[in-house]
């Protein structure tokens, strides 16, 4: 038998009012995959993923991690206690579109929070083990810093050394260079791929389309919450299936065209 | 005899209601602080009735007049069978209005503050106490600090209204010395320095926490 995917997800729903955001989103991730997810304003991508962490609860449908049936007890209905989700959700890092660093506490406190309070990691492993990711990220000069003497492009840094510090199986990514200045895109695209490359498990949403024509293996587009096309990015980028993925490539395209020295920060502006 | 005078030499008795003033006003920001906090953190239970109940006592007691919040705690609660002494009915009055107004405080500060660093302290697996105590509340206490200066002074003001159940604190001291004397204006003059000179102590202690805090907001 094989082992299950790391993520699962089967005819997910979610309305917020009449507003129908997610219309049965099924979709696998296996171990290792870097899978981008793509698809214009408002189609559903950061409800998605907050969805797959349970942050928002899904109508209907389910999501699985490595097997284990996410926010639902057993076979039945019964929501999972904040305990039992909390398990759950140490597998699972993720990195937000704002950052979303807690303010009062140095990067390396950042970094050491969750493997200290909720794993219960004793003190010393856990900040060995998080200057060590601060290392990897680049960061360990500024371990003592506070989030609000740090650039965008270093916060989102400490942002992904954070969401590695809990060994998660699975890492989620919300358009994590789209609040980013166009100049600092680049390094955090880097600390990206370089997890891609170590054989990371990782979901994507982003609008940087040259990183997920190259570090992904799995291009998912979505539009008004379905999943439209799935392919590799190479079939995705150069014969796309759909209409809709067509129109929303030509938009990139229309971008792509600017002369290479106004590219950077006509792409970055785009559709964030 | 001019009325300065006669105030400087009745400087022990303005004194003692200056110290009186302080300890009480102390002790009580001591008690509405914590009291504060904890109704803040019971707010953020996810139990409905219980935060329901807690936002309509809260409500009500800003709503309540300090002066007569106090008489119902004086003559009030020995209707009860619970009778306490005028110094200590100022001091859980004090407290536990102001601690309503801190709560209200704290959850307005609450509502402004980004909330997808509570989203990633939820993401990251914590939840409860350890969510509210580590993620939650430490961003909204920082981000108080400058209004919790506010705060300590609507405290020390309010201490004055205790002059009405005979504590025996800086108002009261002011009005024995203007009505033993008849020099209203020198003696409360003199009071409104006093209270000049607390609130100026409380603005210096803020500044000097509001430095420490700086770097993590
Ligand atoms: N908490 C919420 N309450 C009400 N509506 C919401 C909520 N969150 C999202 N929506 C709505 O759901 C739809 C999808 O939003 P979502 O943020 O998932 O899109 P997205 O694909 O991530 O878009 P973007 O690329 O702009 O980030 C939008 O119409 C949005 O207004
Ligand atoms: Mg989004």
């Amino acid at each position: 038998m094989t082992a299950p995917p790391v993520l699962s997800v089967t005819g997910l729903t979610k309305s917020f009012g009449a507003n129908l955001v997610l219309d049965g989103i099924s979709l696998a991730v296996q171990e290792g995959e870097t899978v981008c997810l793509l698809g214009p304003s408002g189609s559903g991508k950061s409800t998605l993923l907050r969805c797959i962490n349970w942050l928002e609860r899904p109508d209907s449908g389910a999501v699985f991690i490595a097997g284990e049936r996410m926010g639902v007890r057993g076979g039945g209905n019964a929501p999972m206690s904040d305990a039992e989700l909390s398990r759950l959700r140490m597998r699972i890092g993720f990195v937000f579109q704002h950052f979303a660093l807690w303010p009062h506490l140095s990067v390396l406190q950042n970094v050491m929070a969750a493997p200290v309070h909720v794993q219960r990691i004793p003190r010393p492993q856990a900040q060995a083990q998080a200057e060590a990711l601060l290392e990897r990220v680049g960061l360990a000069a500024r371990k003592n810093a506070y989030p609000a003497q740090l650039s965008g492009g270093q916060k989102q840094r400490v942002g992904i050394a954070r969401a590695l510090a809990m060994k998660p199986r699975l890492l989620l990514f919300d358009e994590p260079t789209s609040a980013l200045d166009p100049e600092l895109v680049g390094e955090v695209l880097a600390v990206m791929r370089d997890l891609a490359g170590a054989g990371m498990t990782m979901v994507v949403v982003t609008h940087e389309m040259g990183f997920a024509r190259d570090a992904a293996d799995r291009v998912v587009f979505m539009d008004h919450g379905r999943v439209v096309e799935t392919g590799p990015p190479d079939v995705f980028f150069e014969r796309p299936q759909t209409d809709r993925a067509r129109q929303f490539l030509m938009r990139y395209a229309g971008r792509a065209a600017v002369p290479a020295s106004l590219a950077g920060t006509a792409g970055a502006g785009g559709l964030a | 005899m001019n009325g300065v005078a006669v105030v400087w030499e009745q400087r022990s008795l303005l004194f003692d209601g200056l110290l009186n003033t302080l300890w009480i006003t102390a002790s009580a920001m001591v008690v509405a602080a914590v009291l504060g906090v904890v109704l803040f953190a019971l707010t953020l239970t996810r139990l409905t009735l219980l935060r329901r109940s807690l936002w309509l006592v809260i409500d009500l007691l800003r709503c309540v007049p300090f002066m007569l919040f106090c008489y119902l705690i004086y003559y009030g609660l020995p209707s009860f069978g619970i009778v306490v002494n005028n110094l200590t009915a100022g001091i859980v009055a004090l407290s536990v209005y102001h601690g309503a107004y801190l709560a209200e405080l704290l959850r307005g500060i609450h509502e402004s503050l980004p909330r997808d660093a509570e989203d990633a302290g939820r993401a990251f697996g914590f939840h409860g106490a350890r969510l509210v105590m580590r993620i939650v509340l430490p961003p909204v206490l920082l981000a108080a600090v400058p209004m919790l200066g506010n705060q300590a002074v609507q405290v020390i003001k309010d201490s004055a209204f205790l002059v009405i159940i005979a504590v025996e604190e800086l108002t009261y001291a002011a009005d024995e010395i203007q009505a033993t004397y008849y020099v209203p204006f020198a003696s409360f003059v003199a009071a409104v320095l006093l209270y000049w000179l607390l609130c100026l102590t409380v603005e210096g202690g803020v500044r000097i926490v509001l430095n420490a805090a700086e770097a993590r907001r």
